[in-house]
């Protein structure tokens, strides 16, 4: 609804307000009068009507043709209209005008309808001052008149990565959520993502990293029930019961890749990571997992993307195929990168175990619970630390 | 709407024949696409004059009123009807003179 105001007013601030409104008269009104008929379209003419009327007490300083244009009405319940109108949302939410920190932040208000105080906890922000990067955010897309609209076909490639990376994030933080307070992996900010990214494919259907996108996300999302423990704890891919990955998701992730390689096009970031979650996922048991296939996924990826993080993971497929010393001899080339990253820590700390250097592990491990942000991540480390012979 | 694109450099008076030959193609084009509003290039800041005259007195010191490594050494003002059309129009301002640029929406 908010998407569809904000079509139709150019402004987000009014569109929430009368949305808002139209609730708050809802809550007022149904239960006396009973629930109309068509309640989304209720809502929806009636926070027309609020925006109108606030429009009409504060524009007395505007043009009059600007408010006609504003009375134009389109039919507010057709699906289709609202779904392209989330998407011009959606890139005028991540416009590369605005802050990175401000393009995820205002997606997941305005297009994912999260509350300020969700969005602080996920990205570990004060409330009052997520609250105002999105003001901040939302009076820039205003004094500048940055569009609501999909961009034209020229601009599209740039922005539509921008979208990607914006949706990429909100996926990661729901599937590792940061903050002592929240749940390890929330399944609302993972859903969300892969709704967005939908939309997106629905858009581009022919975009090869839109579809690696979606293809990592579902087959990341398939694994979410086996990813924690019944007592809260992470647990590891060779680890998890690969009887409750769900079939479907991973059925039309693999569906997205064997659609990709037929194209014979050079992959892109998306589609490598998506790929090399496709052989994990075609793996009944983790003994099963084609290494070097992995392996060479990475090398592929290490080309497009040097960054040590894209090393370091495949140091982890490194330590299956050539065993644990090789791999923690490229491990130990990041850590002037890498300090300050537990998963640097925790990579290290497992490789040392394998070969025995349990003092090594332990404070490895230590470093690696200090710096994870995860609930169910620093149990899982806890645990494997303490097993550690003494 | 109209946005200010200003051009930023660190030098002097610094524009070369080839960029001024850029320049005012694209300034020929945007005046053709009816994007233009004004522009000009400026002396550097240290050919200002700061006057403050809020309490009638008609203080004037040399200088610029702040001392930066960067300034404003010219600006387009721009006719667009978005942001996303004076990003564009920037980008091929800022490839036309060689410099960065910034772009400000007018209130």
């Amino acid at each position: 609804m908010v998407a569809t105001l904000c079509k139709r007013f150019g402004d987000l601030d009014i569109a929430e307000e009368a949305a808002a409104e139209a609730f708050a008269t809802a809550v007022e009104r149904w239960p006396s009068d009973g629930v109309p008929p068509g309640p989304g379209a209720w809502l929806t003419t009636t926070a027309t009507r609020k925006a109108i009327d606030r429009i009409r007490r504060e524009s007395k300083r505007d043009d009059k043709q600007k408010e006609a244009q504003m009375l134009r009405y389109d039919d507010p319940d057709e699906v289709g209209v609202v779904e392209d109108e989330r998407l011009r949302l959606i890139f005028t939410c991540c416009h590369p005008a605005l802050a990175p920190e401000s393009r995820v932040a205002l997606t997941l208000r305005m297009v994912g309808g999260l509350t300020v105080a969700e969005i602080a906890r996920a990205f570990l922000v004060q409330e009052t001052a997520m609250g105002q990067r999105i003001t901040r955010a939302k009076a820039k897309i205003k004094a500048n008149r940055i569009p609501y609209r999909v961009p034209a076909a020229e601009d599209l490639p740039a922005r539509v990565s921008g979208v990607l990376a914006v949706l990429f994030l909100v996926f990661n933080e729901g599937y590792l959520a940061t903050g002592a307070e929240t749940d390890p992996v929330r399944g609302e900010l993972t859903a969300e993502a892969l709704r967005l990214t939908r939309l997106i494919r629905a858009l581009l259907p022919r975009d090869g990293e839109v579809a690696g996108l979606l293809a990592l996300m579902l087959l990341t999302e398939a694994r979410r029930a086996a990813r924690v423990s019944p007592g809260g704890e992470l647990v590891t891919l060779g680890e998890q019961d690969r009887g409750a990955w769900d079939a479907g998701l991973i059925a039309e992730g693999h569906r997205l890749i064997r659609e990709r390689l037929a194209t014979r096009e050079a992959p892109g970031r998306y589609q490598i990571l998506a790929a090399i979650n496709a052989v994990h996922t075609s793996a009944r048991d983790v003994r099963d997992t084609d290494w070097s296939q992995v392996v060479a996924l990475y090398d592929q990826l290490v080309r497009i993307d040097k960054s040590p993080i894209v090393v370091l993971n495949r140091a982890v497929a490194v330590a299956e195929l050539d065993g644990p010393e090789v791999a923690l001899a490229a491990v130990d080339r990041l850590s002037d990168a890498l300090d300050g990253y537990h998963a640097f820590h925790a990579t290290r700390a497992d490789l040392l175990r394998r070969l025995g250097r349990s003092a090594e592990s332990r404070s490895a491990y230590d470093r690696a619970i200090e710096l994870a942000g995860n609930t169910a991540e620093s149990a899982y480390l806890a645990r494997r630390r303490d097993q550690l012979r003494a | 709407m109209q946005y200010l694109v200003t051009v930023v450099d660190d030098r002097t008076n610094s524009g070369t024949e080839e960029e001024m030959v850029a320049i005012t193609a694209f300034n020929e084009r945007i005046q053709a696409e009816g994007h233009w509003v004004f522009a000009g290039g400026l002396n550097g800041p240290d050919t200002a004059t700061v006057l403050d005259n809020r309490d009638g007195r008609g203080l004037v010191t040399d200088g610029p009123y702040v001392e930066t490594k960067e300034w404003m050494a010219g600006f387009w003002v721009m006719e667009a009807p978005d942001l996303d059309v004076a990003l564009r129009l920037a980008a091929e301002g800022s490839r036309a003179c060689n410099r960065k640029v910034e772009v400000r929406p007018f209130l």
